[in-house]
């Protein structure tokens, strides 16, 4: 007999539903849990955490790099089925989100919540035993703001929800740097700097196409508080800020010309499909979608030419080591 | 003692039987418990290789 069963004969009279809920099997696969883990966001935290840990100074076992990258990438994803755990009844509302997980049935909250809970202190640990203890301090602070500091508090409470909440997807290159020297500098607080300001403009666009789902779920993005208007100029705000910061790493001559150039063109495409958002009116979201899209490639190409000219030199004269 | 309070109770029980899919399930779980795991034995097992005494030394 299951520990299960034990209680609820010993407990006394118990709701029929509640009784049924405890003892019922799961049915969550293993591709359910993985989807908990939200593996697209997943593996931009990785490549970003890898450019981080590549373009650091110093020489890392390939061995060691490849743990840190895993555990960066269990913590994330265990911040991700946290997330779901405790967002489940708005993203049952959300065209976007209604087919996790948790809101399908498929995996019971209280899994989602042992899963995400279990995979955070593994990789955290791991992190600590096996890389050091800066970036398994690092990973800890980041699980907590995007878990405690974002999705508890500030996504319900605030529109500037995903400006703040937006240094959680800004640590995995400084944890990736952490990773490899032990220690932080300027380097890898640009490389924050660039995420932390390329968020918003990124999210604003996607919610003013999906402002609807927003308000219904009951979230309070900028669009749904402020309006379209309001919303359309701090993109281009933003903007204006994010160009100048992509190209601050040329200017500070940590990076040679090809990044300086790569910064410079994919930054003034981003500042022009700014403009476009900031002149659209609704109910037009051609340009809107544009920049959503467009942000995500220009935020690959920055990393991808960091990786290039400054890190892959790096790795393989670590590998070479 | 408490199987037997239970066993008293519910003479007939069979316990929770399983679907074929939620067999499936939690087959698939196990075994992907197992292997990761294994892994993580395996990883701390090449590392303290790889690392020889330094792996104690953790400054914090």
């Amino acid at each position: 007999m299951s520990l299960v069963s034990e209680s609820a004969d010993i407990g006394g009279p118990m709701p029929a539903g509640a009784e049924l809920a405890l003892v019922e099997p799961s049915i969550a696969t293993v591709s359910d849990y993985i989807a908990l883990m939200k593996p697209r966001v997943m593996s931009l935290v990785v490549f970003t955490a890898l450019v981080g840990m590549a373009v650091a100074p110093g020489s890392l076992h390939p061995l060691i790099g490849f743990t840190a990258l895993l555990c960066i990438a269990v913590g994330a994803g265990a911040a991700g089925a946290l997330n779901m755990w405790y967002d489940a009844d708005i993203d049952a509302i959300m065209t976007r989100t209604a087919r996790r997980p948790v809101p399908m049935g498929r995996v019971k909250p209280g899994e989602a919540l042992a899963f995400g809970l279990t995979l955070s202190g593994f990789s955290i640990v791991v992190l600590g035993l096996l890389v050091n203890m800066l970036a398994a301090a690092l990973l800890a602070f980041t699980i907590f703001f995007y878990v405690v500091v974002y999705t508890m508090w500030l996504k319900r409470s605030t529109p500037q929800n995903i400006v703040i909440g937006g240094a959680a997807g800004a640590f995995p290159p400084m944890i990736g740097w952490a990773a490899a020297t032990g220690s932080l500098s300027l380097e890898p607080v640009l490389m924050f700097s660039i995420i932390f300001f390329w968020t918003p403009p990124h999210f604003w666009a996607l919610a003013l196409y999906r402002t609807q789902d927003y308000a219904r779920a009951g979230v309070p993005m900028l669009p749904v508080v402020a309006g379209q208007v309001s919303t359309r100029r701090h993109i281009l705000l933003y903007t204006l800020i994010l160009v100048p910061l992509g190209i601050s790493p040329w200017a500070l001559g940590f990076t040679g010309m090809f990044y300086g150039l790569t910064a410079a063109v994919t930054g003034a495409i981003m500042l022009a499909l700014a403009i476009l958002v900031y002149n659209e009116r609704q109910p037009a979201e051609r340009a809107s979608r544009q920049l959503f899209a467009f942000s995500i490639l220009y935020l690959f190409l920055l990393f991808a030419v960091l990786l290039v000219e400054r890190g892959w030199g790096g790795l393989l004269a670590r590998l070479a080591a | 003692m408490i199987d037997g309070i239970a066993m008293k109770k519910h003479p007939k029980e069979e316990g929770v039987v399983l679907t074929p899919e939620q067999k499936r399930a939690q087959r698939s779980r196990s075994i992907a418990i197992a292997l990761s795991l294994a892994a993580l034995v395996i990883l701390f097992y090449v590392i303290t290789l790889v690392k020889g005494p330094i792996v104690l030394v953790r400054p914090i």
